[in-house]
């Protein structure tokens, strides 16, 4: 098994890979959206390297693309940006 | 085809004269070259505001806010039509100064206007930074999604006849109507250039220029705002001289993002986004609105204001060339002018009475400079 660390989504701890980036960590833990659009769509990283802007989240409290920032043993990552 | 007027230019103008034109049975052909409400009108940020430095600006643009209220209920949910306010902000005692005198001027053409000072600025617009001295709120303005506005008049436009053309390029005026790229031609008494930065295209000696802008919008989780932001150093600092200038000037959206604005440069034809600017229309939003410092910026773009030398538009014939007529040359003010433009063109077309005095936008002010150069 690859290293793990463990990370808080919308205030539930999960256990996710330790060398990925948020966007990834997310997808590979089962989360199908990183955010809501406005009409309430789901939406979810499309380019994964910091152009489409779609998988925005919160992260420690600042808006962050998940697709460019690396998990972090204890992070807080919140699904509402 | 033979039509009573030919619009060129599917912008926000050209969609309002259209739009006027048919809704008075008259035979208009609105031609676009590429998407109705793109470029200028697509790029802009729909803010719809009574300006006053100049009494002719102020003519046109408190006629063409009353209009745009009259319109309000009919237009899409989409075109976003909110009367937030303007609310111009100032520094320091001598702009509070200047704030009183706008107060007065905006009066005398029938505006209402309120003072605001440090507390009830803080009251009314918590996020801006302390320290400001006030400001002066106008309710009646308003802001407005220009181009589904565009749109929706265009579509009105051709429920009542109009024959709206996008994607159709015109190669050349000619006496009497147009030649197409197609070379077909379109015949009409009447033809009309409202194609914004284009119209030198189609007449070399008609004095517009392009003056580029920048403009940022950041998402959703922006600090409330909920005027129209502009601080009042605008006009000196934006529309002043010639050169390079950045004014804050913020509009909340009701997405809950922020739209920043906004800079303006003559030198500059590209319509890449310029860092170095961008930075400094940041740096003076952040200086309002400290809370933005936290904040993701979504996007950021360029567009070009149709400008004039005397900064004023040219609505009414052109001297140069019997039966074509001007509505261009709007620079930052073509979305708030739109209405007031199509009906005072209109007034002016079919010898109706004018809603307004049409001598300070005649293009014939620049007859000296076309009669050797038409």
């Amino acid at each position: 098994m690859p290293p793990e660390l463990c990370v808080r989504v919308d205030g539930v701890e999960i256990q996710v890979p330790a060398e990925c980036s948020v966007a990834a960590a997310l997808r590979s833990a089962g989360f199908s959206s990183t955010r809501h659009s406005l009409d309430g769509t789901p939406r979810a990283a499309c380019c994964g390297m910091g152009v489409c802007f779609e998988c925005r989240v919160r992260i420690d409290g600042v808006e962050r693309l998940g697709c460019l920032v690396r998990v972090r043993e204890g992070m807080e990552i919140s699904r509402d940006a | 085809m033979n039509f009573d007027a030919i619009v060129i230019g599917g912008g926000i103008v050209g969609c309002a004269i259209a739009d006027r034109l048919a809704r008075e049975r008259r035979a208009v052909c609105l031609l676009e070259r590429d998407v109705l409400g793109g470029a200028a009108t697509a790029a802009s940020m729909g803010h719809l505001v009574v300006l006053d430095d100049d009494p002719a600006e102020l003519a046109l643009s408190a006629y063409s806010c009353a209009r745009w209220r009259e319109l309000a209920p009919q237009l899409p949910a989409a075109a976003e039509y909110r009367a937030t306010g303007t609310l111009w902000i100032a520094r320091d005692a001598a702009e509070m100064a200047e704030a009183a005198h706008k107060q007065r001027r905006l009066a005398a053409a029938g505006i209402a206007s309120e003072l605001v000072d440090e507390a009830q600025l803080k009251l009314c617009e918590p996020a801006l930074a302390p320290g400001l001295a006030g400001g002066l709120r106008v309710p009646a303005d308003a802001v407005v999604y220009p181009p589904v506005a565009a749109a929706f008049l265009a579509r009105r436009a051709a429920a009542a006849g109009a024959d709206v053309r996008a994607g159709v390029n015109v190669r050349t005026l000619v006496d009497g109507g147009v030649i197409l790229a197609d070379g077909s031609e379109l015949r009409a008494p009447r033809v009309i250039v409202a194609n914004g930065c284009a119209a030198p295209e189609l007449l070399c000696s008609v004095p517009v220029r392009k003056r580029k802008g920048h403009l940022l919008i950041t998402t959703r989780l922006a600090p409330t705002v909920n005027h129209q932001l502009v601080e009042l150093g605008y006009i000196q600092s934006a529309h002043g001289g010639d050169g390079e200038s950045v004014a804050f000037n913020v509009q909340p959206r009701p997405s809950g993002q922020l739209l920043l604005g906004s800079t303006r440069q003559f030198d500059d034809l590209s319509c890449e986004v310029t860092p170095r600017l961008l930075a400094r229309l940041v740096e003076r939003a952040q200086a309002f609105l400290p809370g933005l410092g936290s904040l993701t910026a979504l996007r950021a773009w360029t567009g070009f204001r149709p400008t004039t030398p005397d900064h004023r538009p040219l609505i009414g014939p052109w001297p140069a060339r019997p039966g074509v007529w001007l509505a261009c040359g709007h620079e930052g003010l073509g979305v708030t002018t739109a209405l007031g433009t199509a009906d005072l063109l209109a007034a002016q077309l079919f010898d109706q009475p004018l809603p307004f005095d049409a001598a300070p936008y005649a293009p014939a002010r620049f007859a000296a400079q076309v009669s050797h150069a038409a």
